[in-house]
């Protein structure tokens, strides 16, 4: 097998689960649909404000609510005890990573589909456009990225649900940033040279954290 | 006997011989500034304890990296010295800023490039010492633990650059008697920010070294344990 067809295999192993029960892009849609109900309570929102705080409050949603799903990936792992299996299999630990992350993107990105349409109506702002679709890939692969390495290392913490997001929120704040500030310039509707720099920074981003973490995960897993 | 505090130690006579002097100078030597007043006092502690943990972030990343590709135990030692007392000083330069910054600046907090990036490292290596709290000790602890020493280093530079491309887009709010006007002290100022700056480096290495120490000891004790477990089962049978 080729390391595209591992990677694939572990990614499709963990959406068949999840088609099955699920769990994880429920869980996402769920929280990040609530935490922007109550931002639109919480605030006096009109046209201008909405654009103003309304990307903030969208990534802030979207990323709370992935390290709640994140916290599943590995768990469900380690309750069926499975991990074990998967480090048996004779392929190297880089593209167990790899396709974990893949499972993780597709929950994240799911639950997106999901969020994005209902912020769009919630804050009265118009974000089906190619930007916002940029903006959101970049995002979502360096969250799985960092999300994944560390999933796989809080799954045996105990209080895990505490210890991910203490982990997961500072390391993202920079590709955060940009997301926020992308999505800012695109409902203010500026154009793509605007919002280059934070774009570049989220490519940078997702590659650095994309390549070392595939790296270093084989020292998650050791024994 | 290898004792934990030893009052005739070198670097304990060194660190207190710079800090006696460095206080002397700050509160009594050096004139008082005249753009800021008597609070432009506190960045003689300030830029020290910032440098202080820089220092520590620096050992914490270079230890862990260390750590991983030795695997020898005197990498994990340093590097969890140096985030405890990294961390203390990181928490003295927010403290101390943040007192500054209010009768200069007149805003407590702001979103500089500096300071957010300040602010997010201490929040990365709070997570660093929480998780090597929270997970069962062993090989496998301090090989996570260095991991996340690792990941805060690649984080870093992203972090500072994502700060400074923020802060250019929301301009820091500073208004403040001295906002816009250096200080007028020159050289007196660096001589004091030097012994200032060298007594704190003696006070990290100090207590870096003390730390280590102490973890080593704890990692005796616990070899012990499990040495005169295992021999009193072998006396069982």
């Amino acid at each position: 097998m080729g390391s595209l067809s591992i990677i694939w295999a572990i990614g499709r192993k963990d959406l068949l689960l999840e088609i099955r029960n699920k769990d994880v892009v429920v869980a996402v849609a769920g929280f990040a649909l609530l935490v922007l109900v109550i931002f639109t309570f919480a605030m006096d929102l009109n046209q201008d404000n909405a654009k103003l705080v309304g990307p903030g409050i969208l990534w802030a949603g979207i990323a709370f609510a992935g390290v709640t799903g994140l916290n599943r990936a590995f768990a469900l792992e380690v309750e069926g005890d499975t991990l074990e299996a998967l480090m048996l299999a004779p392929i190297s630990r880089d593209l167990i990573y790899l396709g974990k992350a893949l499972g993780n993107f597709l929950f994240i990105a799911i639950a997106q589909i999901i969020v994005i349409p209902v912020f769009a109506v919630l804050f009265n702002l118009i974000v089906f456009r190619w930007e916002m679709l940029a903006i959101a890939l970049l995002t979502t692969i360096g969250f799985s990225a960092v999300g994944t390495l560390f999933a796989a290392m809080s799954v045996r913490v105990r209080a895990r649900e505490v210890m991910l997001p203490l982990l997961f929120l500072p390391v993202v704040t920079p590709l955060l940033m940009a997301a926020v500030e992308s999505t800012s310039h695109m409902v203010h509707g500026r154009s793509w040279s605007e919002m280059a720099q934070w774009l570049q920074l989220a490519v940078a981003f997702d590659i650095a954290f994309v390549v070392v973490s595939a790296f270093i995960f084989q020292h998650t897993l050791e024994d | 006997m290898n004792k934990i505090l030893d009052l005739l130690d070198p670097l304990l006579i060194l660190s207190a011989t710079f800090m006696g002097v460095a206080l002397y100078l700050i509160f009594i030597w050096v004139p008082t500034e005249t753009n800021q007043g008597a609070v432009q006092r506190i960045l003689y502690f300030h830029v020290p304890v910032a440098w202080g943990s820089m220092l520590g972030i620096f050992v914490v990343s270079g230890s862990s990296f260390m750590y991983l590709l030795k695997k020898n135990e005197k990498w994990d030692r340093l590097a969890v010295a140096s985030a405890e007392v990294g961390l203390i000083f990181g928490g003295i330069m927010l403290l101390s800023g943040m007192i500054w910054a209010r009768p200069v600046w007149a805003v407590w907090w702001t979103g500089e490039a500096k300071l957010t990036t300040a602010l997010i490292l201490f929040f990365i290596y709070v997570a660093y010492l929480m998780f090597r709290a929270y997970f069962p000790p062993g090989a496998q602890r301090q090989r996570l633990a260095a991991i996340i020493g690792v990941i805060g280093a690649i984080d870093t530079p992203i972090i500072y650059f994502a700060a400074n491309l923020w802060s250019q887009a929301h301009p820091p709010l500073i208004t403040g008697p001295a906002a816009d006007s250096d200080s007028a002290l020159g050289s007196d100022l660096g001589t004091v920010l030097l012994i200032s700056t060298l007594a704190f480096s003696f006070v990290f290495i100090f207590m870096v070294q003390a730390r280590y120490k102490i973890r080593k000891s704890e990692d005796d004790v616990v070899e012990l344990k499990r040495s005169s477990s295992a021999s009193a089962m072998t006396g069982v049978n």
